[in-house]
């Protein structure tokens, strides 16, 4: 019977290893495959001159050389992360302010599902046409202008797009909208999750809202904290969509809101296979380092709940 | 009682500041909803509170305009995002059920690896992938954009995070002592069970195949294959002093709007689903 049972038990664990075949057959073939062959033609002169095209010709190294002692990669590297921070720190600010509102009772905020779904909508916007529609708001003679004008705040129209400040702010306004309804909700669900009795005890104890905020939920929201801020950098390194559409792939006023995968896009348009694999290579490095990090966030917090 | 007098006033700052929130939210898209029904001479004259009656007018002009094919777009987009739900969906389900159900050798690393590769973006191996789809001989196709779907760690890793919280294995060796094959189980006792946790991945990875742009526009260059988001790029890079304003909005709005309908009337449980994979996560 022993027997019996160890053998039914052996053919059904065969049913784990059937049922991932699908998974991992179809991440070999476009993501793995794909991700080896990057690596491998970063290691290749491969461009077009002209009609001409030079190479594949085995360079080594040579690629990384170019890229990383090239001004452009630091500057595209810059212009991507001072527009995550314009737009990143005011969205963990007020995400972490709604998050603590909604997540307390006594303020009796009303319609708090109305106003939670109206923050959360920009996230699940097509990102080019949200683009599309800030790039025809403020255009030079678009509606933003003429209701600043009209209210006696300009003078002339400003031109947005032409400020290195207002495209850049633009962008970052954008990925603001598109995210902090998610962080909010995120940050909600954490706070909902501290043991209520913390805050009743520092009540009795005769703690301010602040000062419970402050000593209380900040460090036991640190977890979700620190997932928010490495998936939203993962997010910041991915910036494409409202930049590129925004500045019609140019990245400017002068490539200054040009960003990493705009370069990549340029790259993989002008079939520069070695720089654009050198430079996938790259990002590749910094986002699995960023990977693990939210992987060893996830697995903690897993430890703690369970262990 | 001397506390009482600040609760009294933080609660009307806590519902301005909510309000001022939301007006920022909405304003872009009321300002998409005027001037998509007015015309054109009316929009370069300047903005305006009310709606114009050109709605119609817009939308019969955008659908005439050859070098916009947007029915066909927006057929595209369905079609590509539909299939990517469903597929997404399905298989991220039986990868989640593999690794919760059954006690393999190698469980815990494969769990751990598909966490690991979950956060790296699919644009650091687009230049691999494009050179593959184009030695398939699959470009202007739409399978490379719908099966990769398939291998969905972020779907997968709700979508296990559901069933460790619902699926209680109980009726799993029930089906079984019944005689049920391991795959019809799957099929009719494991699907349903985790149908609230389907629905909205399915929502999550309809729109962001809806709205995906980068690796489509590296693999459509057929305008009869094209989707939403690089009929929008294409009308970006056009003379934009050349175009109908009022063809413009309707563009956006059409790509715009299907989202947010869907939204309206699922916003409750959308909202639930994010919660829910930042407490279990």
């Amino acid at each position: 019977m022993a027997k019996r049972r160890k053998k039914s038990c052996v053919s059904y664990t065969k049913w784990g290893y059937i049922f991932l075949i699908p998974f991992f057959l179809v991440y070999i073939v476009f993501s793995l495959i794909p991700l080896v062959s990057v690596f491998y033609n970063s290691l290749f002169e491969n461009y077009r001159a002209g009609l001409k095209q030079i190479g594949p010709n085995f360079v080594g190294f040579n690629n990384f050389k170019i890229l990383l002692t090239s001004s452009e990669l630091l500057t595209f590297a810059k212009n991507t992360i001072v527009i995550w921070l314009i737009g990143f720190i005011p969205q963990l600010l007020i995400s972490l302010l709604l998050a603590a509102w909604f997540a307390n009772m006594r303020l009796r905020i009303r319609a708090v599902g109305f106003f939670k779904g109206v923050i959360y909508m920009p996230n699940l916007i097509m990102a080019s046409a949200f683009s599309m529609l800030f790039f025809t708001l403020f255009s030079d003679n678009g509606p933003v202008n003429d209701l600043l004008i009209k209210m006696g705040i300009l003078d002339q129209p400003f031109r947005f797009l032409s400020d290195v400040g207002g495209t850049r702010g633009l962008i970052a306004l954008m990925n603001f909208l598109m995210w902090f309804g998610n962080t909010t909700i995120l940050l909600m669900a954490g706070i909902l999750g501290i043991d209520a009795t913390l805050f009743e005890a520092a009540e009795v104890d005769g703690a301010t809202q602040f000062k419970a905020f402050r000593l209380i939920t900040l460090p036991l929201l640190r977890p979700i904290l620190v997932y928010v801020l490495i998936t939203s950098m993962i997010g910041g390194i991915q910036m494409f969509d409202v930049p590129q559409i925004l500045t019609n792939g140019s990245g400017n006023p002068n490539s200054t809101s040009k960003t990493l995968i705009m370069y990549l896009n340029q790259h993989l348009y002008s079939k520069n296979y070695g720089m654009a694999g050198a430079l996938s290579v790259i990002l590749f490095i910094l986002t699995g380092i960023l990977s693990l990090l939210v992987y060893f966030s996830i697995t903690k917090r897993r430890e703690k709940r369970w262990g | 009682m001397a506390n009482r007098r600040p609760i009294k006033i933080k609660p009307i700052i806590v519902h301005i500041v909510l309000i001022l929130l939301t007006i920022l939210c909405l304003f872009p898209f009321y300002i998409l909803i005027i001037n998509s029904s007015r015309y054109h001479p009316d929009i370069q004259k300047g903005f305006s509170f009310l709606p114009g009656r050109a709605f119609l007018y817009n939308f019969n002009n955008l659908l005439a305009d050859p070098n916009l094919p947007v029915l066909r777009a927006l057929r595209n987009s369905f079609i590509i995002s539909a299939s990517t739900a469903i597929l997404s969906t399905y298989f991220s389900t039986m990868t989640a059920y593999a690794i919760h159900a059954y006690e393999f050798r190698g469980r815990k690393a494969i769990f751990t690896f598909i966490l690991m590769i979950m956060m790296v973006p699919g644009q650091v191996s687009a230049l691999g992938f494009v050179n593959l789809v184009r030695r398939m001989k699959l470009m202007d196709n739409f399978i490379p954009l719908i099966v990769p779907a398939i291998a969905a760690p972020i779907v997968f890793f709700f979508i296990k995070q559901y069933m460790e919280n619902s699926l209680p294995m109980d009726i799993v060796e029930a089906a079984r002592i019944d005689g049920a094959h391991e795959f019809r189980i799957f099929n009719t006792i494991i699907i349903p069970i985790t149908k609230p946790a389907i629905a909205v991945q399915m929502i999550f990875t309809f729109t962001s195949s809806w709205n995906n742009y980068f690796i489509p526009s590296l693999i459509l260059n057929d305008a009869k294959r094209k989707t939403l988001p690089i009929l929008i790029a294409q009308l970006r890079s056009a003379d934009f002093l050349k175009f109908d304003l009022g063809k413009v909005y309707m563009m956006i709005a059409l790509s715009i709007f299907p989202v947010i309908i869907v939204y309206i009337f699922l916003s409750r449980s959308i909202i639930q689903g994010v919660a829910i994979g930042s407490v279990k996560g």
